[in-house]
């Protein structure tokens, strides 16, 4: 099947500034796939690029297996949802959904059948000749969603649309927006630099920091697995501790202490040790651990309180190490100063090496 | 068409500059006709009037362009061109101080009034400087006459009738009328953008009225002071129309003394490098007004 | 702006603002009333007040170098205002939305009207038209004369820069992203333009144009050094009069003038204010090239 978007080889040059540096991406047919990074790292940019606003500099940007590097914007299969919606403010949410296949030049009782269909869809119906200043920001937002989907398009980028959005709305669109995919069967291209969206959202994520790619893969891949330090600090809450590889199943942490871990790296070599919080557990002195876990002697630093969780800053002779405990009844809460051990998998050690 | 590597066109940067190339040609079109006219009626006639500047002028009045010389602009240090060229100055600079210091607490009220009185306000400031320029200054003409309205008013009031009329005072008068909305608006924009809160954070810090004034909003405001200030001096430096209708032969300012060298005086080279001293003093002052780091006027 | 709290108590500072401009509105609207009223005036003389008359209107409409004068102002005005607003529109275009080589240069071409004094302007096209008549005469034999055709030339060569910057200042807070947008619905650059960038800069190129507008009705001196012994216009005509001899047909006229352009102010405004999305209809204005 032929994968939805391409880049091969692509490269974006502002005068000096590399904001794109060398991205081979291959995006699959009906796949939500969200490119995560921090500002600047040049998600938009790649977006842009696929989205026709930019042109590459070098390399080959193919859709649908058609090359379309050079080609305008009004040229490409392709739509986007724009972070500020750019909604036409002059015109009605019909007028403003209907434009797309206006230019497409198709008959009047095409589009005005399409566009009801596609304002029903995002439950939008009876607003159908407001202006969008009009309406509230999710509105705007599920109008410039029609608009864009309307034209059945091959591909849809998204620009961080749910960025201007108060908490439950956002988390409300972001199962819609997947559930709309779903049905639709759209490849989608999903921007965002909100790691807990895309992780919510997406088939696939690629991270990007840079300029440059670092790592793609499902969800839960790149949570349980990453492969770079960047990404394994960026996705989610992280421990990260300076160790040396002692053989391809154990490392030695600072302070001495050998932990088990798989690695591929050679004995000797400088890694870090990445483990996440919610995997460590806090043992009293006394309780009993299972042989094959990690283990350090730690003191409670610091309790935080946090609604669903605690959080706990333990200092081990490794450094200090924070765990996350579920808060509900029968789980023991630890005080400061308390010695306690923490306690956590040798699967959910993640060796990365930088 | 397939995904093999043979057929498909990478991008280069030779293909992106070109693709780039391409949308400034489209800019250059767009840009052509105005373009055009200005060259012709514009740059054009500014290098004759520096060609001019040169020329000779004939017994006869006729420019005469054989003879290149420097004459004219020797002429531009004669003790009656700088006498002209420092009464144009004074009363430049002083309709400009007279504007500031009438349109500033003005302007203040109005950007501090509620946004519908504040709209209200701006189209009464509106409404008379949106009219006919030489009408407003006639109106002075007719106010400031020996038996006109004011004077009778100053009559009947036991004083005695207003002489005004023709002399420097009138021709201020004249001015900062014309004038007064080109210094409120600038600063009306320049408070009104201002942010409030940072009064309130002085007040909050023990400043009284003044003192907040004078360290918080009148800093603030000074782009608008500038602006305005650079609205007005200009082209009351160049002012024609104000002096001609309200002032007499003893107020001749520049813009006035130019155009008599090519009615009266028939002088058209010395007219012409008058012209140009004028026009570069301006444009000198702008350069080093948006030197200075303003955006725009 | 944000005025934080509606009540506040009346200081003595609030009331001596306050006082200040009613004494500036004073200001600027006595001379034109004091004009309006003498113009119904029964007197010879301008300024002594008999009884109210429509005696200078009547003068007014059946002087035929006064009509005349408004006919030719009227053509002028609005051949300029057209051919500026079409060309300051373009310029605007231009410069905001492409870059290219000598954009610079040609930024500074289209800026520089506004900063040149009147005078000079009137200068330059003395003896531009002059010129080029002489050598056009010296070529095939005959040249155009002063009149119409110059004055509208003239004031074209100015106005182009003032509708320029009202439609780039509008032009600038527009947000590119609507013509992405546009783009990316398959419409290309002329319907891009057309159906969303056209639209949502009307009001500024009105503005524009209404700025072009009263310029051109205004001008009085690059007008005077360009109209030739054939034409006039309006507030020339009235400069000669004033020149010679104050009359209250001056006063009629100068009304009748007064509240035409106030009537137009108030048309354009109330356009501006049916088309307006957040621009605010009162920017400060470039100052106009006459005093």
């Amino acid at each position: 099947m032929t994968p939805a978007v391409e880049l091969s080889n692509v490269t974006k040059q502002f005068g000096d500034v590399v904001a794109v540096r060398d991205l081979d991406l291959t995006i699959a047919d009906g796949e939500f796939f969200s490119l995560l990074g921090p500002s600047g790292c040049g998600k938009t940019t790649t977006l842009r690029m696929i989205a026709g606003f930019e042109f590459p500099t070098v390399g080959s940007l193919r859709i649908h297996g058609h090359e379309m590097g050079l080609q305008p914007p009004n040229k490409r299969p392709v739509n986007t949802v724009f972070q500020s919606y750019a909604l036409f403010p002059h015109m009605t949410v019909s007028e403003n959904v209907g434009f797309g296949l206006r230019m497409n030049k198709r008959a009047t009782a095409e589009i005005g059948e399409r566009v009801t269909r596609a304002l029903g869809m995002v439950q939008l119906a009876h607003r159908a000749d407001a202006k969008p200043n009009e309406l509230s920001g999710g509105q705007q937002q599920r109008v410039a969603l029609a608009r864009a989907l309307v034209n059945e398009p091959e591909v849809l980028l998204l620009d961080e649309p749910l960025g201007a959005l108060d908490l439950k709305l956002r988390q409300a669109m972001q199962l819609e927006l997947k559930e709309l995919q779903q049905r639709v069967g759209i490849t989608f291209v999903y921007v965002t630099h909100d790691q807990d969206e895309a992780l919510t959202m997406s088939d696939r994520i690629g991270v990007m920091n840079e300029g440059s790619l670092l790592q793609i893969g499902e969800p839960q891949q790149i949570y349980e697995h990453p492969t770079s330090r960047f990404v394994a600090d960026f996705i989610g809450e992280i421990n990260l501790l300076p160790a040396v590889v002692v053989d391809h199943e154990s490392v030695r942490l600072h302070g001495g202490h050998v932990i088990r871990a798989t690695t591929g790296a050679a004995a000797g070599e400088a890694v870090t040790v990445a483990i996440r919080p919610e995997r460590l557990e806090l043992y009293d002195l006394d309780e009993v651990i299972p042989d094959t876990a990690n283990r350090l002697e730690a003191t409670v630093q610091r309790r935080i309180y946090h609604g669903d969780v605690f959080y706990y800053d333990v200092d081990t002779p490794a450094g200090v190490i924070e765990a996350k405990e579920e808060n509900r009844p029968g789980v023991e809460l630890y005080e400061i100063g308390e010695k306690t051990v923490v306690v956590w998998a040798p699967e959910a050690t993640t060796v990365v090496q930088e | 068409m397939t995904t093999g590597t043979a057929e498909v066109e990478t991008v280069t940067p030779e293909l992106e500059a070109a693709a780039e190339r391409a949308q400034s040609r489209r800019g250059v079109l767009i840009a052509l006709p105005s373009w055009a006219y200005l060259i012709l009626f514009f740059a054009v006639p500014l290098v004759i009037v520096l060609v001019y500047s040169f020329a000779t002028r004939s017994s006869t009045g006729l420019t005469q362009l054989e003879g290149w010389n420097l004459d004219s602009y020797a002429r531009l240090w004669d003790p009656l061109v700088g006498e002209i060229a420092l009464r144009s100055l004074l009363l430049a600079t002083t309709t400009t101080v007279i504007c500031l210091v009438v349109a500033y607490p003005f302007a203040y009220y109005i950007a501090t009034r509620r946004p519908v009185v504040r709209n209200v306000l701006l189209i009464l400031v509106m409404i008379p400087f949106w009219s006919n320029f030489l009408v407003r200054t006639y109106a002075w003409r007719v106010l400031l006459g020996t038996d006109g309205p004011l004077s009778q008013l100053s009559q009947s009031l036991g004083g005695e009738p207003i002489r005004l009329l023709f002399t420097n005072t009138a021709v201020l008068i004249g001015l900062v009328y014309g004038f007064l909305p080109f210094m409120v608006l600038p600063l009306y924009a320049a408070l009104e953008r201002m942010d409030w809160r940072l009064v309130e954070a002085a007040r909050d810090l023990y400043a009284n009225g003044w003192t907040a004034f004078r360290r918080v909003t009148w800093p603030l405001s000074r782009p608008g002071v500038v602006a305005g200030s650079i609205l007005v001096f200009i082209p009351t430096l160049g002012a024609y129309v104000t002096p001609a209708i309200l002032g007499g032969a003893k107020t001749v300012m520049l813009g006035d003394y130019i155009v008599s060298q090519f009615l009266a005086a028939r002088n058209q080279p010395f007219g012409s490098a008058l012209s140009i001293a004028v026009m570069s003093v301006m444009l000198g002052a702008t350069i080093m007004y948006f030197r200075s780091g303003a955006r725009s006027l | 702006m944000s005025t934080t709290s509606g009540v506040r108590p009346k200081s003595p500072t609030e009331r001596l603002l306050a006082a200040n401009s009613w004494v500036v509105y004073a200001f600027f609207y006595a001379p034109i009333l004091v004009l309006i009223v003498f113009s119904f005036n029964d007197n010879n003389n301008v300024g002594i007040w008999t009884e109210p008359s429509f005696r200078w209107y009547e003068a007014m409409l059946d002087d035929n170098d006064v009509l005349r004068a408004i006919r030719t102002s009227l053509i002028v005005a609005l051949i300029s205002t057209v051919v500026a607003t079409i060309l300051g529109t373009m310029a605007a275009l231009a410069l905001e939305r492409f870059r290219f080589r000598g954009q610079r240069a040609y930024d500074g071409l289209v800026y520089l009207p506004i900063i040149i004094p009147d005078v000079t302007m009137a200068v330059m096209l003395l003896l531009f038209f002059a010129q080029g008549f002489r050598i056009l005469d010296g070529l095939i034999g005959w040249s155009p004369s002063f009149g119409i055709g110059t004055i509208s030339l003239s004031h074209i060569a100015f106005n182009i820069s003032f509708v320029a910057v009202v439609v780039r200042a509008r032009l600038g807070q527009l947000d590119p992203r609507l013509e992405e947008a546009a783009a990316d619905l398959y419409a290309n650059r002329w319907q891009a333009f057309r159906r969303v960038t056209l639209p949502l800069i009307l009001p500024g190129v009105m503005g524009g144009a209404l700025l072009a507008l009263t310029l051109s009705l205004d001008d009085v001196v690059v007008t005077s050094f360009v109209a030739g012994p054939g034409a006039t216009t309006l507030p020339v005509y009235v400069f000669g009069l004033v020149r010679r001899a104050v009359t209250p047909l001056i006063n009629a006229v100068s009304t009748t003038m007064l509240v035409a352009s106030m009537i137009l102010v108030g048309i354009s405004l109330g356009f501006q204010r049916n088309t307006r999305s957040t621009v605010p209809v009162t920017e400060p204005q470039p100052e106009p090239a006459n005093q």
